[in-house]
């Protein structure tokens, strides 16, 4: 992040635009809109100092609801933007966003490698186990036996794979799970996200009422993750198996250096034609 | 004997080829290093294999005392290290009465695709000479030998080597020295060739390639941000921009793909930094998703796609011009955007330059097509020009706080000014969804309508004044080419002229949006016209009859790579009688 005070403070509301969501009554998403400009607020960013970027799908629609900088790119391409952004800007704190399609489906190879790149970017997922936009098909953390969509009348038959383990395998610095129905914590976790240096994997659950009513009930199955929590990754890797995958909190954190390309101009674009003079 | 290059005494055409790693490229390159130290142009482009190692090589070569800019019809020398795998090569070296091969006798007899009656050829022991000397290789030899035969002094040739070798350290420089000393010296009876006559005082000329060219034109453009996935041939663009780019603030980042290297300068382009991608047919294919969003959000990008043989894998190491038809057409929705092309290997730095300009004034996709005959060729040329006018992008102020930064208000140029982040008081979300003014995702028919046009007209508004084509000559005759066909297309008209066939040529550098009253005009009194390209499928000509551009009559020579396409072809076919088509 960069630190920027601002005069007067700002109030979580300023950093919320006059757009109206497109999102259901009863979606996990307002939470993390909510949560999201508190965060902003309490670390006091300039608002043009900041940016939204996301891909495609329900809650990729989030930069539009802010009032920072946003881009509202294609499907699945948010952390590519964002990570062309950050080297190319690096005084800005860039924020990427998206679901768990445009993350882990779509946009799974690019997942892998903003872990692996480290650059300081946070990266919150609203996940929902579901294509919301598309009516309602399998994603890649939906269970294998969800039989309610017409795509995949059996269940999509594979199992869902772990967001944060691929998160860790892949070389994110800092992992953390948060819930919509618990804003405070998860209001912290971005504060926290947004302040480390490098990679940042915020994995949200995020309801979906629309197309998995049955979520309604994860209020009740979340639970503090009760691992330890170290910058050991294999530490780390043990806990994520023996946790039941709706753990919350902070699961993993360690410092390497970002990458972030940064060189002070040495020459004029005429002093490299030199090479070529015979 | 007779003297090869009678035809055409201003420059002399060779070949040098020999299996993977026996030094053919090397050769080549200070063979022309020799050539701008003897105060000569050059041109040298190459051939090879797909494999690493182990394959084939050529090494082409055409030198003049003024500008190359295209192989000739045919070759006047052949220098053959060995005869593996020359079958491969040889329908891409043609031969005349009188042309010399020269070849090892311990390789074997000249094959029969090139041995006739007609060809001379010189026998130089290469290998047993190399052997005479400690480190000495053949290849070295044989430049020594080829460089007496083109009239390139000694001396030349020997500082060539301290340069070219100066990293390998000082004895393999001496090795290299009393090689090319040792094949100088040779005696030949008589010399079948007669050597260029450099000008007294030669004019300041850079050595460079293509792909080289391109990366000065983006620098000298602004650009400071690249990302990119490695595709031959366009990955010496991205080998030269990374350390450089450095030394100019800038940075490349290497990406995971295609889909990323599109989205990430869209990324950086919106941060402000004129950014830039390279790649080739499959990398743009990957790409085209990315550049809608790039011309919906009016986010400016470059990309430069260096065209090989396609579709697919095809012939990656080869040239062709047959992606023109997906940089005009490739995108999805109507999406306006410029597609340029560069006419020769220094034209690649000026085209770029101003394919840079362009994207950022107009705030949209510029597409450059090169391709390997240019990317991967090196020449001896004139230093190349800039643009007349530096463009740049128009940038928005805070405004007053009442009014709301509108990033897509209509305005009368269709131009909007456009807010960079860091920006107080102009805070917008930019959007691949089709919005209103103020960038709302929106999908009324009114907005569509407003957005579309505002899109189309910022850039068929424009005033892009003369650079848009390169024209030659003038008669009832015309040539219609573009990018790297022009070479071979500016010289058949000249020769056509001289021999009494008054023929101008007109190579097209911005192809989207089409110049059409220009073009009209330049086009009067043309009575006969072929447009000449090198694919399979006549691109250029149906794109340009869609248009209603072409002149009653006009034949189509598409000629598919990666055979280029040679000054006498486009002779015959621009006097073969119109109804024998």
């Amino acid at each position: 992040m960069t630190e920027t005070q601002t005069q007067p403070a700002l109030k979580a509301k300023d950093y919320k635009s006059d757009i109206k969501p497109v999102w259901c009554p009863g979606s996990g998403h307002f939470a993390v809109l909510s949560a999201l400009s508190k965060a902003l607020a309490h670390l006091a960013l300039k608002r043009e100092d900041v940016a939204m970027v996301s891909g495609i799908g329900c809650s990729s629609r989030l930069p539009a609801y802010t009032e920072v900088y946003g881009f509202h790119g294609v499907h699945g391409r948010a952390l590519a933007v964002a990570g062309g952004l950050k080297a190319a800007r690096p005084d800005l704190t860039v924020i990427a966003a998206g679901g768990d399609g445009d993350g882990f489906s779509i946009g799974g190879n690019h997942f892998l490698h903003a872990c692996r790149r480290n650059m300081d970017i946070t990266y919150i997922v609203m996940d929902n186990e579901v294509y919301g936009m598309t009516k309602g098909q399998a994603s890649p953390t939906t269970s294998p036996d969800w039989s309610a969509s017409k795509l995949t009348p059996h269940g999509p038959g594979v199992p869902s794979f772990n967001p944060a383990a691929i998160a860790l395998a892949s070389g994110a610095t800092f992992i953390a799970r948060g819930f919509s129905g618990d804003p405070n914590k998860l209001t912290q976790m971005i504060v926290e996200g947004i302040q480390h240096k490098g990679f940042s994997f915020i994995h949200v659950f995020s309801p979906c009422t629309t197309f998995r009513p049955e979520q309604k009930g994860w209020k009740k199955q979340v639970h503090e993750y009760a691992e330890e929590v170290t910058a050991n990754p294999v530490k780390t890797a043990q806990g994520l198996q023996a946790d039941d995958g709706m753990g919350t909190g902070l699961i993993y954190r360690t410092e390497l250096p970002p990458w972030q390309p940064a060189y002070d101009a040495i020459c004029e674009p005429s002093a490299l034609e030199k090479e070529f003079q015979v | 004997m007779n003297k090869t290059n009678v035809n055409h005494p201003d420059t002399l055409s060779a070949a040098i080829t020999g299996s993977g790693g026996s030094g053919v490229v090397t050769a080549g390159q200070m063979l022309l290093k020799a050539v701008a130290a003897a105060g000569l142009f050059g041109l040298m482009t190459r051939s090879s294999g797909p494999q690493i190692r182990g394959g084939e090589s050529a090494a082409m070569l055409r030198l003049g005392v003024k500008p190359v800019n295209n192989l000739d019809d045919k070759f006047d020398i052949l220098l053959a290290f060995d005869w593996l795998n020359v079958t491969r090569f040889v329908d891409e070296i043609p031969l005349q009465p009188g042309s010399l091969i020269i070849r090892d006798p311990d390789a074997g007899e000249v094959p029969p695709e090139l041995a006739s009656d007609d060809i001379q050829v010189l026998d130089a022991p290469l290998k047993s000479l190399a052997k005479t000397i400690d480190g000495g290789r053949p290849n070295m030899i044989g430049l020594g030998i080829l460089a007496k035969l083109l009239g390139l002094p000694e001396a030349a040739l020997r500082q060539v080597a301290a340069e070219h070798l100066e990293k390998k350290g000082e004895k393999a420089v001496e090795a290299t020295q009393a090689c090319i000393s040792l094949g100088h010296t040779q005696e030949w009876s008589e010399l079948p060739i007669s050597p260029l006559e450099p000008p007294h005082t030669p004019p300041v000329r850079w050595n460079i390639s293509g792909n080289e060219a391109s990366c000065m034109g983006a620098v000298r453009g602004g650009v400071r941000f690249v990302a990119a996935y490695p595709i031959t041939p366009a990955s010496e663009i991205l080998e030269w921009l990374a350390p450089n780019l450095e030394k100019l603030g800038g940075s490349l980042l290497q990406a995971e793909d295609e889909l990323a290297s599109v989205n990430m300068i869209i990324g950086s382009s919106f941060g402000g930094v004129p950014s830039l991608t390279a790649t080739s047919g499959p990398g743009l294919s990957l790409m085209m998703e990315g550049l809608g969003l790039a011309v919906t959000s009016e986010t400016p990008l470059v990309v430069s796609n260096v065209m090989r043989g396609g579709p697919s894998t095809g012939i990656p190491t080869k040239s062709e011009q047959s992606d023109l038809n997906i940089a005009l057409y490739g995108f999805h929705g109507d999406a306006p955007h410029l597609v340029l092309a560069a006419t020769n290997i220094g034209d690649c730095a000026f085209t770029t330059q101003w394919a840079v300009y362009l994207s950022e004034v107009l705030q949209t996709v510029a597409i450059v097509l090169s391709d390997q005959s240019q990317g991967q060729a090196r020449s001896i040329i004139e230093p190349p020009a800039e643009p007349k006018e530096a463009y740049q992008r128009l940038l928005a102020k805070s405004p007053e706080e009442e009014n709301h930064y509108q990033r897509y208000a209509l305005t009368e140029d269709c131009l909007s000014p456009m807010s960079i982040p860091g920006t107080e008081g102009c805070i917008y979300t930019a959007d691949g969804l089709e919005h209103n003014e103020r960038g709302t995702p929106s999908s009324m028919t009114e907005d569509h309508l407003l957005q579309l046009d505002k899109r189309r007209n910022k850039i068929d508004g424009f005033d892009y004044g003369e650079a848009w084509a390169d024209l030659q000559g003038e008669g009832e005759n015309c040539i219609i080419t573009w990018g790297s066909s022009s070479g071979a297309a500016f010289e058949a008209a000249q020769r056509l002229s001289q021999a009494g066939v008054p023929t101008r040529a007109l190579a097209l550098r911005l192809l989207a949006p089409l110049q059409k009253q220009k073009q009209q005009n330049t086009l009067q009194g043309v009575s006969n016209a072929i447009v000449v390209e090198q694919n399979h499928g006549a691109q250029l000509y149906h794109y340009l009859n869609a248009n209603q551009l072409l002149p009653p009559g006009t034949r189509s020579m598409a000629q598919p790579g990666p055979l280029p396409i040679r000054p006498g072809d486009v002779m015959a076919m621009m006097t073969q009688e119109a109804d024998n088509d």
